[in-house]
């Protein structure tokens, strides 16, 4: 098992490699320069501007000289520094983002998990019946909706005319002044609409999920078994059969590892969420090199580190896998 | 109860505000209760933006969020007042040489930077060096290259010598005033001051929470007081900058009363504030914007190189119908490069009204007729065709061309509209002159001077002259009003420039927008000027009983 491992994360280095070099050079392929947002149409702002910005940044040097300058400094963990006026490191500003996108996936996941997994399992013991036909209508229905319409429908209801919930935002004016117990309300009224929305498009894909593989167990012989032998329904389906049938979901998790850090432009921009989405999206759109190149990395990374883990998490919880490669 | 009471308070008041031209609640006289609206401290003003400031180190800053704020937290020597005339700011006079090429500046005393540091000629010359730094990394460097040099007499007192006679060049040192006693011999492309402002202004800095706010107090130490009180500016005790990229949401921010200004739409401002909830909370402000929307013709192509073509095409084009089609009305007709309303704007040149009977006669004249009845001109076998460029993500632009589209295929033009990424837009076709025509639009400055756009020395691939536009005189008059510091007789040759450029009809000027501006009706003391609203905003208070914002330490 060990072993594999070190297989696998040795494999992951060249890919990483091959991953960075693509995305390199598709950014530098791509129309338009850093400078161009200064200097475009700008009366003001001659050629010479221009030149002083390449080569403080060593854009003026060849490609590959960039590349390697870039991957030595990655090297001794340095993302360099951002492009904008305000020339802060890339990792600060990656740094102050993460943690907000960070909590709410993870508050998502956790209501998406909640929701989805049981939604699955009775869908699947209740095949056909009118719970099942209704779940499948309304989770589809979240999945189909745009989430910024949902989201600026919600606000106006539940901002605007009802007054119940914040509308955008992370906290209050003045909500440094309240006493902790308020201030942590305030926060979680700011999160409560921006995870219930982002929650609704994620529950048809799990929920699907859990149907499925629950439909494909339940029909199995140890089931038949456990049933025979006398169990209690309950302890059939949530013991016996729930723990195989969650075998995809959990290679799913593996998945879900990238995601947590990536947000959603439109999400975000929609709730006012300084994320990671904006940060990256702001960055494509300003060519703010160093950004956008902090960011694949580590998305890469993760997504990398995510398959591993779905694999390995895959071969533990199902002993086939972990006996046939050993 | 209590709450039904406070809306009939500021619908009410919103009544009683007067002579602005502004929409303002109709509510029934007898319920005003007697209140003190004069000037009171305190509130706070919540400010909104859809993309957050880049740094507040304005020499270092190109874009208009991080000037908003950075304009609160610093002072230039001089600004523009309300109308467009140069005011002293951080200068309280200044004497021009007679030859024009001096110009003396007399500094305030007593003014302290927010750090408690006074201010001095030498920062005023530290400011200069550092924007001429080749290490830093400033877009600004034009505004200073005709100077010769800088001069620091004493402490209050700085001489600035130019090359030549430079007319911009009084404006340009409105730049902001940088404390050199924390900059001096730091790298200040990478000072935490870009984080963490120190300016003389109005309003010293808090806090800066990134993509969510920027916070700042009002300056205790502020050199400046409101003329008609005699009370110490700014009035405002916060001013937050929150930043809400999404302008859906924005409103709904300010219907819920959590925002205090916002820049509207033109279907926000015709439709979605026309109701008493967003009547009872806001005064509504429209004034012309400092942009205008133009046709420009490529005049390297021999079919737009014929001035009655160029003028028949602006007769074919119903600039009225653009404006209420495309704006809803929000904007007036342009006919020159400059705002309407301003003292360089020319209202007497000739123009073009709608009339696709003369627009057909003067083509004819020009050679242009339906030969063989297809309903498209010609002229040497060749059809009237061209096509317009625009850049992708502008709506109002598209249905500009549309509506152009439709008129001039009236009088047997066929155009054809392609919309272009940006980039790609202004490199592979702006630039390089690959065009026949373009729908853009420039900002008017406030500074007159438009040497970089119509001069013909300018007329070059990468210029800003894109249509390449050659007129001697022009050249002549945009050299000489640069150079002449009188206004009026700058006014003059500015005025025979708008004549000659109407004439010419190298662009169809199309429209001025309005700047369309919702603000909390509590807010007093806005007075709305050619230059919009915001340039007096340390003079906007809220009366002591409208407050709503309690002081917090």
């Amino acid at each position: 098992m060990l072993g594999y491992i070190a297989k696998r994360i040795a494999f992951m280095i060249p890919m990483l490699f091959g991953i960075t070099l693509i995305s390199f050079l598709l950014m530098h392929m791509a129309p338009g320069s850093p400078t161009e947002l200064y200097t475009e149409l700008n009366p003001k702002v001659g050629a010479e501007f221009r030149e002083r910005f390449e080569a403080y940044y060593g854009l003026d040097k060849p490609l590959p000289v960039q590349y390697v300058t870039w991957l030595g400094r990655v090297a001794r963990l340095d993302l360099g520094i951002s492009f904008s006026p305000d020339k802060r490191p890339v990792w600060d500003k990656i740094r102050e983002r993460l943690p907000i996108t960070l909590l709410l996936n993870l508050l998502s996941l956790v209501l998406i998990l909640a929701t989805a997994v049981p939604l699955g399992v009775i869908s699947a013991v209740r095949r056909g019946s009118r719970f099942d036909r209704t779940t499948t209508v309304l989770v589809f229905a979240g999945f189909s909706v745009p989430s910024f319409w949902l989201a600026l429908l919600l606000m106006k209801w539940l901002g605007v005319d009802l007054g119940w919930l914040p509308i955008s935002g992370l906290e209050s004016l003045g909500a440094a002044n309240l006493p902790p117990l308020a201030r942590f309300w305030d926060r979680v009224q700011h999160l409560i609409l921006p995870v219930f929305v982002s929650a609704v498009g994620g529950l048809a894909g799990i929920s699907r999920y859990m149907r499925g593989s629950m439909l494909e167990v339940i029909r199995q012989d140890y089931v038949t078994a456990a049933r025979a032998k006398g169990l209690p329904e309950w302890r059939v389906v949530y013991v016996h059969a729930l723990r195989n049938s969650l075998l995809p979901i959990v290679t799913l998790m593996g998945f879900w590892i990238p995601a947590l850090i990536g947000g959603s432009v439109i999400f975000e921009t929609i709730f006012a969420i300084p994320g990671m989405g904006q940060l990256f999206y702001q960055s494509v759109m300003a060519r703010d090199y160093p950004v956008i190149q902090g960011i694949l990395l580590l998305g890469s990374g993760l997504t990398l580190l995510g398959n591993l883990v779905a694999d390995v998490a895959y071969a533990l919880v199902d002993p086939r896998i972990r006996f046939g490669r050993t | 109860m209590k709450r039904i009471w406070l809306v009939l308070l500021l619908a009410a008041l919103a009544a009683c505000t007067k002579g602005k031209e502004s929409e303002t609640a109709q509510a029934p006289k007898e319920t005003a209760p007697p209140v003190d609206l004069s000037p009171a401290y305190g509130d706070t003003f919540v400010d909104a933006s859809i993309g957050d400031a880049s740094t507040l180190l304005p020499i270092l800053a190109t874009d208009s969020a991080s000037h908003s704020v950075a304009g609160l937290i610093y002072n230039g020597l001089v600004k523009y007042d309300g109308e467009y005339n140069v005011v002293g700011d951080l200068a309280e006079s200044w004497e021009v040489s007679d030859d024009n090429l001096t110009i003396t500046f007399h500094l305030r005393k007593g003014v302290r930077f927010h750090d408690g540091a006074p201010f001095t000629a030498r920062d005023v010359e530290f400011t200069y060096r550092v924007t001429m730094d080749p290490n830093t990394l400033t877009a600004y460097r034009g505004d200073f290259e005709p100077v010769e040099s800088v001069e620091v007499v004493d402490d209050y007192t700085l001489r600035v010598r130019y090359k030549e006679p430079f007319a911009p060049a009084l404006i340009s040192w409105g730049a902001a005033v940088l404390p050199r006693h924390l900059l001096e011999g730091k790298d200040i492309n990478t000072s935490e001051l870009g984080r963490k402002p120190v300016g003389t202004g109005p309003f010293r800095f808090v806090e800066w929470l990134t993509g969510q706010r920027i916070v700042l107090e009002r300056n205790p130490d502020y050199f400046d007081t409101d003329p008609d009180t005699g009370m110490q500016l700014p009035y405002f005790s916060r001013y937050v900058f929150r930043i809400i990229p999404d302008l859906g949401v924005q409103f709904n921010e300010l219907m819920a009363g959590k925002i205090d200004m916002m820049g509207l739409k033109p279907l926000q401002w015709t439709r979605q504030t026309d109701n008493d909830r967003f009547r009872s909370q806001y005064n509504k402000y429209k004034y012309l914007a400092n942009a205008y929307t133009y046709l420009g013709y490529n005049l390297e192509k021999p079919m737009f190189q014929d001035v009655r073509v160029r003028r028949a095409l602006t007769h074919a084009i119903d600039k009225n119908e653009i404006v209420e089609g495309v704006l809803q009305g929000l904007g007036v007709p342009a006919t020159g490069p400059y705002k309407p309303g301003t003292w360089v704007y020319n209202p007497d040149v000739p123009k073009y009204p709608y009339d696709p009977d003369r627009a057909r006669k003067l083509l004819a004249e020009a050679g242009w007729t339906d030969t063989d009845g297809d309903g498209v001109l010609d002229k040497d076998g060749k059809p009237f065709r061209f096509t317009v460029l625009t850049n992708q993500g502008n709506d109002q632009r598209l249905k500009t061309a549309e509506i152009i589209q439709q008129r001039l295929k009236a009088v047997g033009i066929q155009i054809e509209i392609r919309v272009l990424e940006w980039a790609a837009f202004i490199n592979e076709f702006v630039k390089p002159g690959k065009f026949d025509a373009v729908i853009l639009g420039w900002t008017i400055t406030q500074d007159p001077d438009l040497y970089d756009v119509w001069h013909s020395s300018k007329a070059v691939p990468g210029g800003l002259n894109h249509t390449h536009y050659r007129n001697a005189e022009v050249d002549d008059l945009l050299v000489r009003a640069r150079k002449t510091f009188d206004r009026a007789e700058r006014k003059r040759l500015y005025d025979r420039f708008q004549e000659i450029l109407a004439e010419d009809q190298p662009y169809t000027f199309l429209y001025v927008p309005y700047a369309l501006v919702a603000v909390s009706n509590r807010v007093h003391g806005i007075r709305p000027a050619p230059a919009g609203i915001t340039y007096n905003f340390e003079r906007w208070y809220v009366p002591k009983a409208l407050q709503r914002h309690a002081e917090t330490p």
